[in-house]
């Protein structure tokens, strides 16, 4: 049997693991490399956890004794930390020595939280929003104290605002841009959730700059001063603008990396020994932070790992939804177009309802919905398939049944 | 207290009885046939069962007007009485003219007629039975010597053979239409001929239809006189005891074989020779006809060529025989036989002769009758249009939009120093040029006599007091007169007075020595105020000879022509004065809908009448749609030399190649441009004068607008600024169709300015925009309740309006219902039920496809039994024996 070693115990890289178990189940002796003290979680109902929608049992997805029925060998902590790669003999070690020997490599180390540029990011209170750790550092804080500042208007921003202002805190959200989920959602759309979060006792900061984050002697952050010179009282301030691969092994293994870490359409770096997936790769230009492609790269990765060899990676478009209870919102493809495209609309604002399609030569390419998302996955399909729309356009915002 | 009272139809000439069941609250009645009525025995069509839904309030003319204000009777009657005798002072009596209409009362026409010929002294009082019958007149007059409907009803139960000529009874006389059909059922042996360019849907209980080539009709009876001649079917006897210039008309209908005569009438050999030796062979023939005879610039030759045939066969006078004009208005008969045509003076005395005239001056008392006739028609607008008619008083009646060549007649009051009109409805295109509106009662207000096809005179009764200031127009003629000075000839106090006057003008001196006149109603001329009250349906004559009426005329061979001889009438055919040409290659056809009256100022009241045909349209052939490269349900430019119109086409081999036909119903009030009387050439009968109506040389191509569409409000909307524009009635909403050349800049901003619910804080709009395909729509709904909806299309893609116009009916909008709004379908589940043609029980055609084809029904009495369409007036039996 040959030596399969998975950096990252995450959702792409175990994805792969379980389909590749699927697909040749003897051909490897696999091990897994993870940061997180656990078994694997679905990262993605984080936010669900927060707003006490779901416990943590409830996202795991493998627990240890998973791993041990399936004849892998997961070393999980922090020490053991993947520190080096020995491309030469094949070899990866861990913070703490452990070393284990590959004839394949999969790496799948995620992403990690771009801390914005600004004086005080170090200070006490200062986290991002992307493990359990960070999440059970906000349920504490959200016991003891009152305001809360999000940086970041988009998905991940809005999901930990929501959740803190469910557990009861005073949530401000500063935003860069004059609409929310600017990249998913088109202005129309972007001011009716901001409306909607409002109603929920949300309070929004937009179109703003963060100029300093202002501590207390201890340390510890107190106010939020922004370019204008206004002020903002914070005992929580959470980073939430955006991810970045994590590269810095594979760099300093002499993979090359772009702004990812660079892969060819079966998932292969320019090692062929060494497979990646998941939020740390790069694949023609695009980078990743949502799951769906990430799952298809899993796919596509099993199927050259076990040898079969005919699967190829494209990158499809990809839906957005938002996780916050009681708000429906939807959006895939181009749904901006340009002066090549049509856009249809549909707007019922007393039931909260909008609907834009965008068309390019008889072809739906953009979605964005918000209200009634019902029919996304059919938008979904249509812009996949490439279908021409003609026959049903009048139709089409109004979905598949009518 | 319910209280039911017995009165007339205010439509068509068939004139049958209703039964008014009149309500506690104001204006409120149930309608239904009056059984004991002859005309029609219980029945009624789609038109008379809707009336209860016409009596409202809204749109009528209520308080006289001068020049645009409200003012009081006095001061309009003394503008009305004063510019008239300053007029005549000035200009002479001719300068002064009255336009008066088949939906006058007889006791309205008596006066109206009595004013103008016997004390203003002019001849100038013509009406819109002009338009419409007097080719019979005509015909008759020639003939018989007098204007007599030999027949009646009675006659379909007994014929062997009834033949409809230029008649789509099936629509334009129902309850008549439906007794042949029940007649053709009881006996399957009576043949029915069908004579019309289209296939209408009066064909559909024919034996034989001869889509005859349009205005060859005197060819085929010239035809049919000579075959009768070969055949050796005369009626030597009769001929010779009865009749004069038979070898005239023999020679004159020449000697065309039967494939000469098909040839000119395009029709095939075989189905000619069927028809004629048909007739041939049946003695009890009747002859039924109406517009498509009359409305032509040979209508009384047309007549008189149908007429030919009976008198030379002597099938006339005698039960199940004879000619028998459809008459097309409620009271045309009843205008007729008090002279309100301008070439009659009255009581069917005309002025060919001096003593005659002399007359009626003794009996009327005044030494300044007119002692010629006055101007018909087509000839009156031209007078008012030249200025030699200088002050007119138009009565019950819209020429503006039913006169051809409408747009000069438009002109000519816009530019006549004086135009009075009384009329019911405030709002109609001739009331627009009027200096002064007088407020007459309606239909359901009004009382007195009218006359139908068969010579009944039977009482319309008022249901309701009057409404506002609204006046009888008999009461408002007798005030303009006496203060005209004509005091003591016009003292009426009610309109039993009148009647009584009438019928002794029509037994004064009417005997063999002094003046034989068919009409005589001398019985009544004492009638006490009590018996006219209770007056029941009676056929006149009703004098000594007939006290209880008279079924029929000329049983004993004598006519009322000098010599007592009906005349044969020699007819040399003559085509249509205008014929189609390089520019103008159609045939331009127009008549009436089912379910609408004339110019629609009452039928498009009610909602439901206006399902059926919501949009004028022009019914085209489909090698003709092809050539000219129209599309079905696109809007057509119709053109002839007078005017345009726009209509929706709708492709039918009804139709003939190179025919078009209109209806004539639509005036300015409901489509912008769908008014086929600006079309229509003014050409008249030389002899009648009645326009050619039904021939005019026309072009057609499409009308190309940048958008369509339609709104539906729930309010009224006042839309003036597109090109094509439609306005229809409906149950609980208003639905526009639109079209136009140019776009506005946003229509968002364009719909919120327009369309926006001004009285309610906070509409809630829905919205689709499809910039790129040209496509806006939106939806305005308040208190969970569809208020206003748009669709707008660059091209006519739009859905079928059946389905919103129905949730108008909502009290609240179900979510599915709402999210389904902009589709313009039902949501999943709900059914479609499609155009509705079943208009007394609301049936729709997708609903009677379903039933045809789910349940396997073979005829329209099964889908009758499980759906009621059809069971009431029955005039959409055709259209489900379509779908069948």
């Amino acid at each position: 049997m040959l030596s399969l070693v998975v950096i990252g115990n995450g959702m792409a890289g175990m994805r792969t693991v379980e389909e590749l178990l699927t697909a040749t189940p003897d051909k490897y002796n696999i091990t897994v490399f993870g940061a997180e003290p656990y078994g694997n979680y679905n990262r993605i109902m984080l936010s669900s956890v927060l707003c006490g929608e779901k416990t943590l049992d409830d996202i795991f997805i493998n627990n240890r004794q998973w791993y041990s029925n399936n004849g892998i060998t997961l070393h999980a902590g922090v020490d053991k930390t993947v520190v080096r790669i020995d491309r030469k003999n094949r070899k990866v070690y861990a913070q703490d020595g452990t070393s284990v020997g590959y004839d394949r490599l999969l790496i799948a180390t995620g992403s990690k939280a771009v801390i914005a540029a600004i004086p005080g990011n170090d200070l006490e209170g200062v986290i991002s929003f992307r493990d359990i750790v960070d999440v059970n550092k906000m349920l504490t804080y959200s016991k003891s104290h009152n305001k809360a500042v999000v940086l970041g208007g988009g998905l991940l921003g809005l999901e930990a605002a929501n959740g803190l202002a469910l557990r009861g805190m005073d949530v401000t959200v500063i935003h860069n841009n004059e609409v929310l989920l600017n990249r998913q959602m088109d202005q129309q759309a972007g001011k009716m959730l901001q409306k909607e979060l409002e109603q929920r006792r949300l309070k929004f900061k937009m179109a703003t700059k963060t100029r300093q984050l202002i501590g207390d002697e201890n340390g510890h952050i107190t106010a939020v001063l922004f370019e204008d010179d206004s002020e903002l009282a914070c005992d929580l301030f959470i980073m939430a603008i955006g991810v970045r691969p994590h590269i810095t092994l594979a760099q300093e293994s002499g993979l090359y990396c772009e702004r990812g870490l660079v892969v060819n359409d079966t998932m292969q770096s320019y090692d062929p020994r060494i497979y990646e997936v998941g939020e740390c790769i790069q694949h023609r230009g695009d980078t990743f932070g949502l799951v769906a492609p990430l799952f298809e790269q899993a796919k596509v990765c099993a199927n050259h790992l076990s040898a079969h060899g005919v699967a190829e990676y494209i990158t499809l478009p990809t839906a957005t939804k938002l996780k916050v209870t009681g708000i429906n919102l939807f959006s895939v493809g181009d749904f901006m177009g340009d002066e090549s495209c049509e856009s249809i609309h549909f707007t019922d604002a007393a039931l909260g309802i909008y609907k834009k399609l965008v068309i390019k030569a008889n072809k739906l390419i953009g979605a964005v919905l918000y209200g009634d998302t019902i029919d996304g996955s059919w938008y979904q399909e249509l812009l996949e398939k490439e279908a021409p729309v003609a026959d049903i356009r009048d139709r089409l915002i109004f979905g598949r049944i009518t | 207290m319910n209280n039911t009272i017995k009165t007339t139809c205010p439509y068509c000439g068939v004139g049958c009885g209703i039964s008014a069941l009149v309500g506690k609250q104001d204006l409120q009645v149930t309608i239904s046939g009056d059984s004991s009525h002859p005309a029609n025995f219980g029945r009624l069509c789609s038109k008379g069962s809707a009336l209860g839904e016409t009596v409202e309030l809204k749109g009528r003319l209520l308080q006289p007007k001068i020049y645009g204000r409200d003012t009081n009777w006095t001061e309009a009657l003394d503008l009305v009485a004063n510019t008239f005798i300053k007029t005549i002072e000035t200009y002479g009596p001719d300068a002064v003219a009255i336009y008066g209409s088949g939906q006058l009362l007889t006791e309205d026409y008596y006066v109206a007629n009595k004013l103008m010929k016997g004390f203003i002294g002019s001849g100038n009082m013509d009406t819109n039975s002009r338009l419409c019958m007097s080719s019979s007149v005509a015909g008759h007059k020639r003939a018989f010597g007098s204007d007599t409907v030999p027949g009646c009803y009675d006659d379909f139960e007994q014929a062997e053979m009834i033949v409809l000529i230029g008649s789509n009874a099936a629509w334009c006389h129902p309850v008549s239409f439906q007794r042949i059909r029940a007649a053709k059922e009881a006996n399957p042996a009576l043949k029915i001929v069908v004579i019309d360019p289209r296939r209408t849907s009066t064909c559909d209980i024919a034996d034989l239809h001869l889509a005859v080539a349009s205005g060859s009709d005197a060819i085929l009876f010239n035809g049919l006189l000579h075959f009768l001649s070969r055949q050796n079917v005369l009626n030597k006897t009769y001929i010779d005891a009865h009749t004069e210039g038979f070898s005239e008309a023999l020679k004159a209908a020449g000697s065309h074989s039967i494939e000469q005569v098909a040839a000119q009438c395009l029709v095939t050999v075989e189905d000619l020779h069927c028809f004629y030796q048909w007739f041939a062979s049946h003695e009890k023939v009747m002859s039924l006809y109406s517009q498509g005879i009359n409305q032509s610039s040979s209508g009384t030759d047309k007549v008189n060529a149908i007429i030919n045939c009976h008198l030379a066969t002597g099938r006339i006078g005698k039960p199940g025989m004879g000619p028998f004009s459809l008459t097309g208005q409620p009271n045309a008969m009843g205008g007729r036989e008090v002279g309100g045509l301008a070439h009659q003076l009255a009581a069917h005395i005309d002025f060919s002769n001096s003593d005659d005239i002399d007359r009626v001056a003794r009996f009327w008392g005044t030494d300044i009758i007119a002692q010629k006739p006055g101007l018909a028609a087509v000839d009156l607008f031209d007078a008012i249009h030249d200025g030699k008619v200088k002050a007119v008083w138009i009565m019950g009646t819209n020429p503006v939009v039913s006169m051809p060549n409408a747009n000069k007649v438009k002109h000519a009051l816009l530019h006549c120093d004086f135009v009075v009109v009384s009329d019911c409805i405030a709002n109609t295109d001739t009331t627009a040029l009027a200096h002064v509106l007088l407020p007459a009662q309606g239909w359901s207000e009004k009382d007195g006599t009218v006359t139908n096809s068969e010579r009944r005179i039977s009482r319309q009764r008022a249901l309701f007091s009057p409404s506002g200031n609204a006046k009888p127009d008999w009461w408002i003629i007798t005030q303009v007169a006496q203060r005209m000075g004509f005091k003591q000839a016009f003292s009426y106090q009610n309109t039993s007075e009148i009647f009584r006057e009438h019928a002794a003008l029509s037994g004064f001196e009417n005997n063999p020595q002094q003046s034989l006149r068919d009409f005589d109603i001398s019985a009544f001329a004492n009638i006490s105020q009590h018996d006219y009250d209770r007056l029941q349906p009676i056929q006149w004559p009703v004098n000594q000879a007939y006290p209880q009426g008279r079924a029929r005329f000329f049983e004993d061979g004598q006519f009322f022509t000098r010599s007592g001889k009906a005349q044969f009438i020699a007819i040399e055919p003559r085509s249509p004065v205008n014929l189609p040409d390089k520019n103008y290659p159609l045939i331009l056809n127009t008549g009436r809908l089912r379910d609408q009256w004339h110019t629609m100022t009452r039928t498009a009241i009610a909602a439901k009448l206006n399902q059926h045909k919501p949009e004028p349209f022009v019914d085209v052939h489909p090698l003709d749609a092809l050539h000219y490269k129209l599309l079905p349900n696109t809007l057509a430019v119709i053109e002839s030399r007078c005017g345009s119109m726009i209509a929706r086409v709708q492709i039918t081999d009804n139709q003939q190649q190179g025919n078009l036909f209109v209806p004539m119903h639509w005036t300015e009030q409901y489509a912008s441009q769908g008014s086929m009387g600006a079309l229509v050439n003014p050409v008249v009968d030389p002899v009648s004068k009645q326009p050619e109506s039904k021939h005019t040389p026309v072009s057609i191509k499409t009308y190309q607008p940048v958008w369509q569409g339609f709104i539906l409000s729930r309010r009224e909307l006042t839309i003036t600024e597109t090109d094509y524009r439609v306005k229809i009635k409906g149950e609980q909403f208003y639905r526009y169709e639109l079209a136009g050349k140019t776009l506005p800049e946003d229509w968002h901003n364009c719909v919120q300015k327009n369309l926006g619910c001004k009285t309610t804080k906070n509409p809630q709009w829905q919205e689709y925009q499809d910039a790129g395909k040209g496509n806006y729509r939106a939806a305005q709904i308040i208190n969970h309740q569809l208020e206003t909806i748009i669709f707008i299309a660059a091209d006519n893609d739009l859905p079928e309006r059946n389905w919103l116009t129905g949730l108008f009916a909502k009290t609240q909008l179900e979510t599915p219902e709402r999210m389904a709004l902009l589709t313009g379908r039902p949501p999943l589940g709900t059914p479609d039920v499609g155009t509705i043609i079943c208009a007394c029980f609301n049936i729709g055609e997708k609903t009677i496809r379903t039933a045809i084809k789910e349940k396997g029904f073979k005829t329209h009495q099964e889908v009758g039994v499980c759906l009621k369409a059809g069971t009431n007036c029955g005039s959409c039996i055709p259209e489900i024996k379509a779908l069948l």
